[in-house]
């Protein structure tokens, strides 16, 4: 029969460290895709000459790992007196990251508006932002979906790297109940299992609501 | 009442409209016709101001459309246009494509908006597919949605570009139709159109456009009939 000496607190363990997972991706998904809609929309407002600047700051966010944008987020937080903590910081670096990918989606979304339709609405007397709040918006959200839920899935998974910071989120906590137990194999099944439990909603979510728009296409 | 004064728009290097001058009453209908590249569809998107132009003025209604200090958006709700691509609006239902200008552009309550959608849905023979989507309708009636949308806003004029240029040649009649209707009806329009039977029925006036010149507008027993410009001639020869 099978032993193990995980207990319930050990469980319960883990599912701090899942909450803290839940936490450090909540804050920065909403942050980064606030962010990502405002630089997507300067960035197909601006054209590519004048948001130049804005696009080399987000490849920079896209090009650098991760790892070493957190290591020098801290590092830069520290010398600078900020006083932001391990979660603070790991939020703004994670945002920052989102945001840069989320702002390439977003474009994309609004490019994918053909210009016609957009025409129609302003030939009908629309304003710019009501062209973009009722027309623009629900159809490059239809299509931008699908890379959405990706990209925060991955930010979810992502997010385990800032355990360098000292965060204990789902992926320290098991390290620590290895170390402890010696259970290497068990514990990663269960934290994997986790990661799934938690990633599984949302990207279900995304089908639904990709198949709840579909009859309309 | 829409006054077009020695109006000069190029794109780039190509001039494609070299100085029209063209004004069209209440009531009137007058279509345009004319080769592709004409520069007749230009005209007609500078009228609502969603074309820049380089010269000349357009006023509608003592209006200057291209004047800085101009309300486009408050303008345009008074001229209803539709294109060639019906450019229907995806994601909302026949009713809300509709709807959704009168309610947002007007501010119209969401009864009175429903109630005018209906009425002129209905007056288009849409009235049975107010819940269906438009992708699920043939491109004649996505293009008389578009007519009814465009009705919806109460417009005083309507501007008609090519609007069946894009349809298969069975899904033409029923639109034309459409037109024949709101023109008999008083409604005052501008149609380009490549139509010449229709053009004919129709019109108070025809305008032949030719490389960016109102080469010819006069009646249309006038202008089918006794063609006086060569290239009328020839191009009324290419499509008989």
């Amino acid at each position: 029969m099978f032993n193990t000496a995980l207990t319930w607190s050990d469980l319960a363990f883990l599912a701090q460290g899942a909450a803290m997972t839940l936490a450090v991706t909540a804050v920065s998904v909403t942050a980064g895709t606030l962010l990502g809609i405002l630089f997507g929309v300067i960035r197909v407002q601006a054209g590519p000459y004048w948001s130049l600047p804005l696009t080399f700051v987000l490849d920079v966010f896209r090009s650098v790992p991760l790892l070493i944008q957190l290591v020098l987020a801290n590092a830069f937080q520290s010398i600078a007196k900020l006083g932001w903590g391990p979660f603070t910081t790991s939020c703004v670096v994670l945002s920052l990251y989102t945001a840069a990918y989320c702002t390439e989606i977003v474009r994309g979304g609004i490019s994918s508006v053909p210009p016609t339709t957009r025409r129609a609405a302003r030939s009908l007397g629309m304003t710019w932002w009501q062209d973009m709040r009722y027309i623009v918006a629900p159809l490059a959200t239809r299509v931008s979906l699908p890379s959405w839920i990706g990209l925060t899935l991955g930010v979810m998974k992502d997010s385990a790297l800032v355990l360098w910071l000292g965060l204990i989120e789902l992926l320290r906590a098991s390290q620590i109940l290895v170390t402890r137990l010696q259970e290497p194999l068990f514990i990663l099944l269960i934290c994997g299992a986790i990661y799934f439990l938690i990633s599984f909603p949302i990207a279900r979510l995304g089908g639904y609501l990709e198949k709840r728009w579909s009859p309309n296409d | 009442m829409i006054e077009i004064e020695n109006v000069r728009k190029s794109f780039g290097t190509l001039e494609v409209l070299k100085g029209i001058d063209l004004t069209v009453q209440k009531g009137e209908v007058v279509t345009v016709i004319g080769g592709s590249g004409s520069g007749k569809s230009t005209l007609l998107t500078c009228i609502n101001g969603l074309e820049p132009i380089d010269a000349g003025r357009i006023k509608v209604d003592g209006t200057e459309v291209h004047a800085k200090s101009t309300d486009l958006n408050k303008l345009r709700s008074k001229i209803g246009i539709v294109f060639q691509q019906w450019n229907a609006f995806p994601h909302l239902t026949v009713l809300e494509n509709v709807m959704l200008a009168p309610r947002k552009v007007l501010g119209q309550s969401k009864q009175a908006a429903e109630e005018m959608a209906v009425k002129q849905l209905t007056h288009v023979g849409l009235g049975e597919k107010l819940q269906v989507y438009p992708n699920r309708m043939s491109g004649g009636q996505q293009q008389r949605m578009a007519i009814a949308r465009a009705l919806a806003m109460s417009p005083e004029y309507m501007l008609f570009d090519e609007v069946t240029s894009a349809l298969d040649p069975q899904l033409v009649g029923e639109v034309l139709d459409t037109l024949r209707m709101l023109a008999s009806e008083g409604m005052t329009m501008i149609c380009v159109t490549h139509e010449m039977k229709f053009a004919r029925e129709v019109s108070d006036r025809v305008a032949f456009f030719h490389k960016g010149v109102m080469a010819e507008i006069a009646p249309p027993e006038a202008l089918f009939g006794a063609p006086k410009d060569p290239e009328l001639q020839k191009f009324l020869a290419a499509t008989h």
